[in-house]
């Protein structure tokens, strides 16, 4: 993985990857004016063809219609709930960080109290208890995607807190919130914005579970995971590709992402051996 | 090392106890109204008056620090409150489920675990390898499938194509005994999956552990005097390549639980995990809340195991810490 030479493809394959998808989501739902509701009972379940190459459901619905639409919507929950997570985690990362003493101790004991809930089971009982609506399962991603990046950028802080440029600032007179405004939180945002990046398919996969659950979008939102639990009939009849394809569309932009993150991170931490994350 | 442990499990209970008051807050905080939760359907005809004196005989109108602390001190008797959608007490319920769960995922620890080493030593004999490159893709597409997803594939492979393995349930449906043969059918492809999802993790360690174990000097030695390369792999590379996976086992708890939700769920699995889902689609407040605690001291459990045994493991790491 750190090998240098495996880095071109990699970042080129992984980049093409989420043009295509992005490119797809942005772009099929406004240009091809295809009802991806329209039911045609006549065509159910016909397995993938060159006239639908994913399919159709047990509606006869385009499946790579549906498909496009499920992930335009998982990725549009997944972007929020990073985003909120993310400034939710710098937030309480930095004041940690940068006020030290009494505020650190129970921000981070705080910290370690949500990240001992597994994160699925956390989703899972807020959900529960604010169903039903959209809302409640972006809050419910955000709440459990908060704490690393919280602790990502409290080490920074830390880390950056003893450089001589913070100590010039100190000594030029800079309060203290100027210091963490002006001189940390810049410095921090790559990491954040990396740990962000990273984040999307998490939140994402969070989404399609609490989805597949019948926990997660109301089932006209069909997110992908949405798309999977309706096919569990179709595939009791032995119909597969309703329950195939979704799935992929998952896992596609995840390793996308994982490698486009993973240059990424090699950039910032060049020293740094590529850790086995994903 | 008595001290230590002692110290740990000691730096745990505070943090069990904010989860258990959070869980009861954000209970508050919700739009969850236990009195319309009991009274069901019955809750919309009924009068006024009827639902006051429920809200008085549930407690629901006592201010929330008072309902957490009868709750906690109930709960430490063994009164977990009753379950309304399995319309037993909660401590039943747990009680009988349990069992199930410790033994779907011990299994697909098992399986992890052996699957993960032996791919993990293969691999990282010749890092870069094609064994190796085929080996970590295939990991890495794995650790970003949903376990539902594969759950169901596997379903519609082994048991709706082949036909060799029941797909869900504990027993057959015509029987209504349990016996070890059948439990172990059944166990097969839920326990296989959540193996497949906790695989990846392990084999990834292992093959960093053993790969970089290979570099050092213990190996070069062991190389200089002639032993066998299986010797050399098994005996002093694996050994130390395998100790850091060994010793985090335990903080794969959180990891195994979430994977446990989707894969009971799937498979019909009578575990606590799919009685969490069942209890969330139902809204069942004590069982919900009671499952997210147990949860929540298992994770501890499995950080207090880690640090145990990476104490035993690496005397440099400090009993005192």
């Amino acid at each position: 993985m750190a090998d240098p030479r495996t880095h071109r493809p990699r970042l080129w394959s992984s980049a093409a990857t989420v043009g295509v998808l992005l490119l797809a989501v942005l772009l099929v739902p406004p240009l091809v004016q295809l009802d991806e509701q329209a039911v045609d009972l006549s065509r159910k379940l016909l397995p993938p063809s060159w006239e639908h190459p994913f399919g159709t459901d047990d509606l006869g619905r385009d499946l790579l219609l549906r498909c496009v639409y499920g992930l335009r919507i998982s990725l549009l929950v997944g972007l929020v709930a990073a985003l909120v997570a993310t400034v939710v985690g710098t937030a309480v990362g930095a004041a940690a960080g940068a006020l030290g003493g009494w505020t650190d101790r129970t921000l981070m004991r705080l910290v370690d109290a949500f990240s001992s809930v597994p994160h699925l089971l956390l989703g899972i009982f807020v959900v529960a208890l604010f169903r039903p609506g959209v809302w409640p399962v972006i809050a419910s991603v955000a709440v459990t995607h908060w704490l690393s990046t919280a602790r990502i950028v409290r080490s920074e802080v830390l880390s950056l807190r003893t450089r001589p440029f913070v100590d010039a600032a100190v000594s030029g007179g800079a309060t203290r919130w100027r210091v963490a405004v002006r001189h940390l939180l810049p410095a921090v945002l790559p990491q954040a914005g990396l740990a962000a990046v990273l984040m999307v398919p998490h939140a994402m996969w969070h989404e399609s579970a609490l989805s597949f659950l019948g926990l997660g979008l109301p089932s006209h939102q069909a997110s992908l995971g949405n798309l999977v639990q309706n096919a569990r009939s179709s595939l009791l009849t032995g119909h597969w590709w309703p329950t195939l394809f979704p799935g992929l569309l998952l896992i596609l932009p995840t390793l996308a992402i994982a490698g486009l993150a993973g240059v990424w991170r090699d950039r910032l931490n060049p020293r740094r051996r590529s850790e086995l994350t994903l | 090392m008595a001290r230590m442990t002692g110290r740990r499990a000691l730096a745990a209970l505070p943090v069990l106890l904010v989860v258990t008051f959070a869980v009861f807050a954000v209970a508050a905080a919700s739009p969850f109204d236990p009195v319309k939760a009991y009274a069901g359907t019955a809750g919309l005809t009924a009068s006024q008056e009827n639902l006051d004196q429920l809200r008085a005989n549930l407690g629901a109108d006592r201010p929330l620090l008072a309902r957490w602390w009868e709750w906690l001190t109930a709960a430490l008797t063994g009164d977990l409150g009753d379950s309304s959608v399995m319309r037993r007490p909660v401590a039943d319920v747990i009680g009988e489920r349990l069992g199930w769960s410790v033994l779907l995922a011990a299994t697909a620890f098992l399986i992890a675990i052996a699957l993960g080493t032996l791919l993990g030593v293969l691999a990282g004999r010749r890092r870069g390898g094609l064994l190796d490159r085929a080996v970590s893709s295939a990991a890495y597409t794995l650790e970003a499938a949903p376990a539902f997803w594969l759950g169901l594939l596997a379903i519609w492979f082994f048991a709706l194509r082949l036909g060799a393995l029941p797909a869900g349930g504990l027993t057959d449906t015509a029987s209504d005994t349990v016996t070890a043969g059948q439990v172990a059918r059944h166990l097969v492809l839920p326990a296989l999956v959540l193996g497949l999802t906790q695989l990846p993790w392990f084999f990834l360690y292992v093959r960093q552990g053993v790969g970089d174990a290979l570099d050092e000097d213990p190996v070069r030695g062991a190389r200089a005097r002639g032993l066998r390369e299986r010797t050399v792999l098994t005996g002093h590379a694996l050994r130390s390549g395998m100790l850091p996976m060994l010793t985090l086992v335990g903080s794969r708890v959180p990891e195994l639980i979430t994977g446990a939700l989707l894969v009971e769920t799937v498979f019909s699995w009578p575990g606590i995990a799919a009685a969490t889902v069942t209890a969330a689609t139902a809204v069942d407040f004590p069982l919900l809340a009671a499952l997210t605690v147990l949860a929540t001291a298992a994770v501890l459990l499995g950080n207090l195991l880690s640090d145990l045994l990476y104490g035993l493991a690496d005397p440099r790491a400090g009993f005192d810490g």
